[in-house]
């Protein structure tokens, strides 16, 4: 099949998981006990004028389908509905909210891949101790919660030894990396763990293979060798990680965020979901696992060219 | 096979390499910590020193001493205390995502590998859609909707983790069904359940369980998150991701104790349930060889 | 001598946890354009032998003695000589040609690689180089731009043999070249290599375990058994007249077109385990003529009267000569 045959079907594909994914997420309202009126008010208010407000605006009393494609409609407009708890529009909230995130993902996303490739491949190249004290390392780091690491950097980097804030983002690009540097480490330990022992063996099995002795036997330079031909070939399975790496990271700024008190879009998910403001949840969810379904897509596409054994249209393992 | 351990593929990755270290001490060490740990959680009535929620603010935050040999916390109760009633709730949780997980994983993987077709079709598309849900998202929603307690996160990562399972299961259970032994009991005239559930089953049980052990220490950091967030168990339970939680101010007030031994309990009982269920799928992959 | 291509002396190889050395004193010569065929069982060490031309060791191996290429010994060079041997001098056909070449990257790539970066060559020099090695195999141009993944055995195989070709060197090894392909492309493949050493002028050393085919192509054989040369003399006399009774063994389990039909005679026994340390003739135990002086002493090589350039390691080859002999032709 073509490359852009394959690009069309993942894409559908994409489209029609997302559906599914919002369709559960907007009817996870429905299964709170109670009818959906209530639940949505739950703790505030519950008068009957504040019920029959809450019924109109989310037409309530439509039915679901109804109830649904509405909401959809809005949401692809980039309307995701009104706050209960702020009583704004939603994505005003997101929007003041999205700076702090989007660079503390991306801090921690550089982290994560030069940090967790270099120490891979040091690992795997020199062996002996070295070898021993990144397997030791990174054997902790996948213990490590993010927010048991964020803890412990805050207490020791910043309470203790006062190096940086222990709370907030800042402001003006500066002062906000300084700021996020921390939340950012914190966020990307357990993944520099996790890549850097995924390099790792990857590594270590492609240097096994054959093609890198023939490599060194035609006189290719050391160097060369490992980066042509060890690393290279480590680069699909590097790849195909991307996905979950990109949603490990959204998903715990919900921790790192809430212990550095950074006012970003993961600690917005903690406040609300602790006040129960469903919308402010739903339209968190919904982003969250539409950018995991994006990255996803985007590894699809470029799989095969990072690795041309790969043929188009295979699909992994389901179930 | 190795390929089909999956849940974090970084840990399964682990093991098709020559790992060149070959080192069963630190597994013994992983597996008697283990016990300790376990012992502790199971004993705990019995071998705590003071009564873990005993409030005495006029003694917050105080170092070791003798009566509290590790220190208080900011609400004068007693660490060493917390710390071993705390196990109670960490293990208590993660076991049940790992038990639910692994039963209805098994469940649906059997089903949709031994049954093809467009049950398979169902079951395969529906799992893929969990997986677009991470952990710690479907147990935020679920809090969310039905509000505090460990049951709802428990049901709702158990659900997260199933797809790990059953994708697992599936992929052994088309290459079980291809051994000539079924075939043989299928000619005999025993219905599928029963091959399934008594020969199938048994032999593809280790690499499951092994998959599980790991999946324990996953289960184990999302609840401990859920709880370092006040959404986990109610505020009155010990529990390390709670102590962590309470713990956050008696760091800001220079006095981290409290805070920096629950972290270590989570992160070495974590670590150790790696370590162990590494060295199982390891054995595993290594029978099948 | 001194003008031999490559020159092996006394190369005896040990590896960690092994109670013998893997070779145990290997003596072995390449003229200048002869081809020199070195036929074992799998296990001989005949492919080590092979790679240490190249000093391909495997990690941890220590050796002792010489292996020297144009005079210059292998063994004792620094990185820098090393690579430029590996270059320019001496080359590796390998046995499997999918396993032995990146899947990921383009022929092309695979072929000018080591000229481009040991800044040897600029990139439109060096594919041009690539194209005329391609046509000197029998492959066009357009395979430059394609991916291992895309071509058949047979044509991987000639891509590999290009490769070799590339840095013009004086020396050719050739590991089991043919073991991976089936047999009508085994035949082209022999041919081409022959061909191909002609052209060029380079010397072949053709590693085997089949006796026939290493016949049909080299001037000269060495067979050997357990680490040792157990015996070496020109194709066509070694052949006809084995001096060795493993040599014998070898031909009368070949099975032979020309032959009366019968079953094929199979060598009884296993060659010895890198566990046992061994004393005497390490074939005594499977040998129908041995005796207490095989199991006791290493028999030395020694030349074979009335025929030049022939050394056997074998106690009793004299006494032997006519049963051997009569085993070349035997059904």
């Amino acid at each position: 099949m073509t490359f852009l045959r394959f690009a069309l079907r993942r894409l559908a594909e994409m489209v029609a998981t997302l559906l599914a994914a919002s369709f559960l997420i907007f009817g996870a309202m429905y299964l709170a006990p109670g009818n959906p009126a209530s639940f949505l008010l739950s703790g505030r208010s519950a008068s009957p004028e504040a019920l029959k407000a809450i019924n109109d605006q989310y037409h309530l009393n439509d039915p679901f389908w109804q109830q649904y494609l509405r909401w959809l409609g809005q949401v692809l407009h980039g309307d995701f509905g009104r706050s209960i708890e702020y009583r704004t529009p939603v994505s005003t909230l997101l929007g003041a909210r999205l700076p702090s995130t989007l660079l503390l993902v991306a801090m921690a996303l550089v982290l994560v891949v030069v940090v967790g490739l270099v120490l891979g491949w040091i690992g795997s190249v020199r062996g002996g101790a070295v070898d021993g004290a990144i397997l030791v390392g990174t054997t902790f780091a996948v213990g490590t919660p993010s927010f048991v690491a964020a803890v412990l950097l805050q207490g020791l980097f910043s309470v203790k030894l006062g190096w940086f804030p222990s709370s907030g983002s800042g402001s003006g690009f500066g002062d906000m990396v300084w700021h996020l540097t921390l939340p950012a480490l914190a966020l990307a330990l357990y993944l520099i763990g996790m890549l850097a022992r995924v390099t790792r063996s990857a590594m270590l099995e492609v240097m096994g293979h054959e093609h890198v002795t023939v490599a060194r036997s035609r006189g290719v330079p050391e160097r060369a060798v490992i980066r042509r031909h060890v690393f290279r070939n480590t680069l699909g399975t590097v790849l195909t990680m991307g996905g979950l790496i990109v949603s490990t990271l959204l998903i715990c700024t919900v921790l790192v965020e809430t212990a550095f008190s950074v006012n970003g879009i993961g600690q917005l998910l903690d406040l609300s979901t602790t006040t129960k403001d469903f919308p402010v949840v739903q339209a968190i969810s919904l982003i969250i696992v539409g950018i995991f379904m994006l990255v996803n897509f985007f590894v699809d596409l470029l799989l095969p060219l990072v690795d041309p054994r790969v043929s188009l249209g295979t699909r992994g393992a389901s179930a | 096979m190795t390929d089909a351990l999956v849940r974090r593929p970084g840990l399964a990755r682990l093991r098709i390499s020559k790992d060149r270290t070959g080192r069963s001490w630190l597994y013994l060490l992983c597996l008697g910590f283990l016990g300790v740990v376990v012992l502790m959680a199971v004993l705990a009535p019995w071998i705590s020193p003071h009564d873990p929620n005993a409030v005495d603010l006029g003694n917050a935050l105080a170092g070791p001493s003798g009566t509290h040999p590790l220190g208080v916390d900011g609400s004068g109760r007693d660490t060493a205390s917390r710390l071993i009633t705390g196990a109670r709730t960490s293990l208590l949780g993660p076991l049940g995502v790992v038990v639910f997980s692994t039963v209805a994983g098994v469940a649906v993987g059997l089903a949709a590998g031994w049954r093809g077709g467009w049950l398979d079709s169902v079951l395969s598309r529906t799992t893929e859609l969990v997986f677009a849900f991470p952990g710690l998202l479907l147990a935020l929603l679920i809090v969310s909707i039905y509000g505090e307690g460990l049951i709802a996160p428990v049901i709702a990562l158990g659900i997260a983790y199933l797809p790990y399972v059953s994708r697992l299961t599936r992929s052994l259970v088309l290459a079980e069904r291809e051994r000539p032994y079924v075939e043989a009991y299928q000619v005999q005239g025993h219905s599928g359940l029963q091959i399934c559930l008594r020969h199938v089953l048994p032999n593809i049980a280790p690499v499951v369980l092994a998959q599980s052990t790991i999946n324990f220490g996953y289960a184990l950091i999302d609840l401990a998150g859920l709880s370092f967030l006040g959404l986990g168990v109610p505020a009155l339970t010990p529990d390390w991701g709670r102590m962590v939680f309470d713990g956050e101010s008696a760091i800001q007030s220079g006095y981290p104790l409290s805070a920096i031994l629950p972290c270590a309990a989570i992160v070495l009982t974590v670590v150790a349930f790696n370590v162990v269920g590494e060295r199982w799928a390891d054995q595993v992959a290594r029978r099948d060889r | 001598m001194s003008t031999d291509t490559l020159q092996i002396q006394g190369l005896r190889l040990h590896l960690p946890g092994a109670a013998r050395p893997v070779l145990a004193g290997i003596d072995l010569t390449v003229g200048e354009r002869e081809t020199v065929a070195l036929v074992g069982e799998s296990g001989s060490g005949k492919s080590l032998t092979s790679r240490s031309v190249l000093r391909l060791l495997p990690p941890g191996a220590t050796t002792e003695g010489t292996v020297a290429v144009q005079g210059e010994n292998v063994l004792a060079m620094d990185a820098k000589a090393l690579r430029r041997l590996r270059t320019h001098t001496a080359a590796m056909i390998f046995q499997d040609p999918r396993a032995a070449i990146n899947p990921l990257r383009r022929i092309g790539d695979f072929l000018t690689e080591s000229l481009r970066l040991n800044a040897d060559l600029p990139e439109a020099e060096a594919t041009e180089r690539a194209v005329r090695m391609l046509d000197a195999v029998g492959l066009g141009e357009r395979v430059l731009g394609q991916y291992p993944g895309q071509l058949s055995g047979g044509m991987l195989q000639r891509v590999m043999i290009a490769s070799a070709l590339m840095g013009d060197p004086a020396l050719i090894l050739a590991d089991e070249p043919t073991t991976a392909l089936d047999v009508t492309t085994q035949a082209e493949v022999v041919g081409l290599l022959d061909d191909l050493r002609e052209r060029f002028g380079t010397g072949l050393l053709f590693v085997t375990h089949d006796l026939g085919l290493a016949a049909a192509i080299s001037d000269r054989v060495y067979v050997m058994y357990a680490g040792r040369i157990a015996e070496t003399g020109p194709a066509e006399a070694l052949f006809e007249r084995p001096r060795h009774p493993y040599t014998a063994a070898l031909l009368r389990s070949t099975p032979r077109l020309d032959a009366p039909q019968g079953r094929l005679a199979a060598i009884k026994g296993q060659p010895p385990s890198l566990k046992l340390e061994l004393t005497g003739c390490p074939f005594a135990a499977r040998c129908p003529f041995a005796t207490q002086v095989c199991t006791e002493e290493l028999p030395p090589h020694r030349p074979v009267p009335e025929e030049s350039g022939r050394l056997v390691a074998c106690h009793h080859s004299e006494k032997l000569a006519d049963q051997l002999a009569g085993s070349a032709t035997d059904d």
